[in-house]
């Protein structure tokens, strides 16, 4: 299944066409829609879609970067421990901390290892002392919440796991408490929403008058959930766009899975600060595999380079190219700030295809 | 980093374990999180888990009512 469909260019001239009609009604006033998720961000840049709408639609990344939220005391946290092995997913290998990043401790002889799936972790802690680097959002974290236990089935003494994992709702509303913000409507992510389903953004029309729409990846897919955000400006609710992926309850399997394993606490965002109900902590029933626990590991916020603003990048008030360091002394091969170390990063997005 | 790819189910294995083709590379996912999976389903994988199954109807379904809306 292609789904070639939703690359068919009659129908983008045809939504794109709608768009700037629906765009002509609002007499030239600009709105700003937010694009949650990297991978949104990612495609927005690869599909040319700024190229498409008008001037007046502005599209703003927002903190759906796992790599760029994660403060970067963790990796000095992960540099500091001797003789375990790291298991991390590649995203995290050239985020830099104080004391340089994972690949160079590589280099220098530390054990860290790339994973795809984090059962792979539970493999390398048969042999040995193993900590998987939990991060991600809720579409990684059922994952995360299945290996913990299915180490515990398998009495594996060698594994623990840093959580590091983090929630989109809480998110979303610090956002909006943010006046600067100024956000008409949000281009919700697809692949979180598969988890979490519609019920999770309705506080968004709610209790904020901000319209969402779930949508795919895809060209169509994405023009598609501008034109619904433009038609939904006067009464603004939670859509779904990408119903051939998202069911409007989630999945619940994994759902369970998540509540099972972990519980809801605060959480460090990088830019955003601490945020209350955003992150997760194993519960106590699973405390032997809970990282923190057994190796003391501390999350502290750390000062970020004086010129580098990924803040407020991933509080959507600025543009990449807003920044001073922003392919200057920030580049892809030498990055400053998070943004621009993810290959998702909102900066480094800029920096492939927009620059 | 939420990105997940399409891949079709080829074999349910024991202890919710399944082979999907992934363009055409054959890798093994868990269907912990799909008991309904069926073999022949499209599915969205992310990290080794399969997170869905792909509705070939609904994606059709969405192609043909903007078709409608705009073959007026």
């Amino acid at each position: 299944m292609r789904m070639k469909e939703f690359q068919d260019t009659s129908l983008i001239r045809q939504v794109t066409s709608s768009i700037h009609q629906a765009a002509e009604k609002l007499n030239g006033k600009p709105v700003k829609f937010m694009e949650v998720c990297g991978s949104h961000t990612m495609a927005i840049g690869h599909w040319g879609i700024r190229k498409l709408i008008p001037e007046t639609i502005k599209l703003i990344s927002g903190p759906g970067c796992p790599v760029c939220v994660t403060p970067s005391s963790v990796i000095d946290e992960l540099i500091r421990l001797k003789g375990v092995t790291i298991a991390t997913f590649g995203d995290l290998l050239r985020v830099p901390g104080s004391l340089g990043n994972l690949e160079e401790a590589r280099a220098r002889g530390a054990r860290v290892e790339t994973i795809y799936s984090p059962l792979e972790a539970l493999k390398l802690a048969e042999k040995e002392e193993t900590i998987l680097v939990g991060i991600g959002f809720e579409t990684t974290i059922p994952g995360i919440a299945h290996t913990i236990l299915e180490a515990q089935r398998r009495k594996l003494k060698y594994f623990s796991v840093f959580c590091l994992a983090k929630l989109i709702p809480p998110a979303l509303e610090a956002l909006l408490r943010d006046d600067q913000a100024a956000i008409n409507g949000f281009i919700l992510p697809g692949h979180v929403s598969v988890i979490i389903g519609l019920k999770a953004y309705t506080f968004l029309s709610e209790r904020f008058r901000i319209g969402g729409v779930v949508t795919g990846f895809e060209p169509l897919d994405i023009l598609l959930g501008i034109l619904r955000l433009l038609e939904q400006l006067p009464n603004p609710e939670i859509i779904n766009e990408y119903s051939r992926v998202v069911k409007p309850q989630g999945n619940e399997e994994a759902q369970k899975m998540i509540k099972k394993v972990f519980g809801v606490s605060p959480a460090l965002w990088r830019g955003l600060g601490w945020l209350p109900d955003s992150g997760l902590v194993i519960r106590g029933e699973y405390e032997e595999y809970d990282a923190q626990k057994r190796y003391n590991l501390r999350v502290r916020e750390t000062e970020p380079h004086p010129e580098c603003l990924c803040g407020e990048m991933l509080r959507g008030r600025i543009k990449a190219t807003d920044c001073p360091l922003f392919a200057k002394t920030c580049t892809p091969v030498h990055p400053v700030g998070p943004c621009m170390v993810s290959s998702e990063g909102s900066c480094a997005a800029h920096y492939k295809y927009e620059r | 980093m939420c990105l997940a790819i399409p891949g079709k189910l080829l074999k349910i294995n024991e202890k919710e374990m399944g082979i999907v083709d992934l363009g055409g590379v054959k890798k093994e996912i868990s269907l912990a999180f799909l008991p309904a999976a069926k073999e022949g389903d499209w599915i969205i994988i992310h990290t080794g888990f399969g997170l869905e199954i792909i509705s070939e109807k609904d994606a059709l379904e969405t192609i043909e009512l903007l078709q409608q809306a705009y073959s007026k």
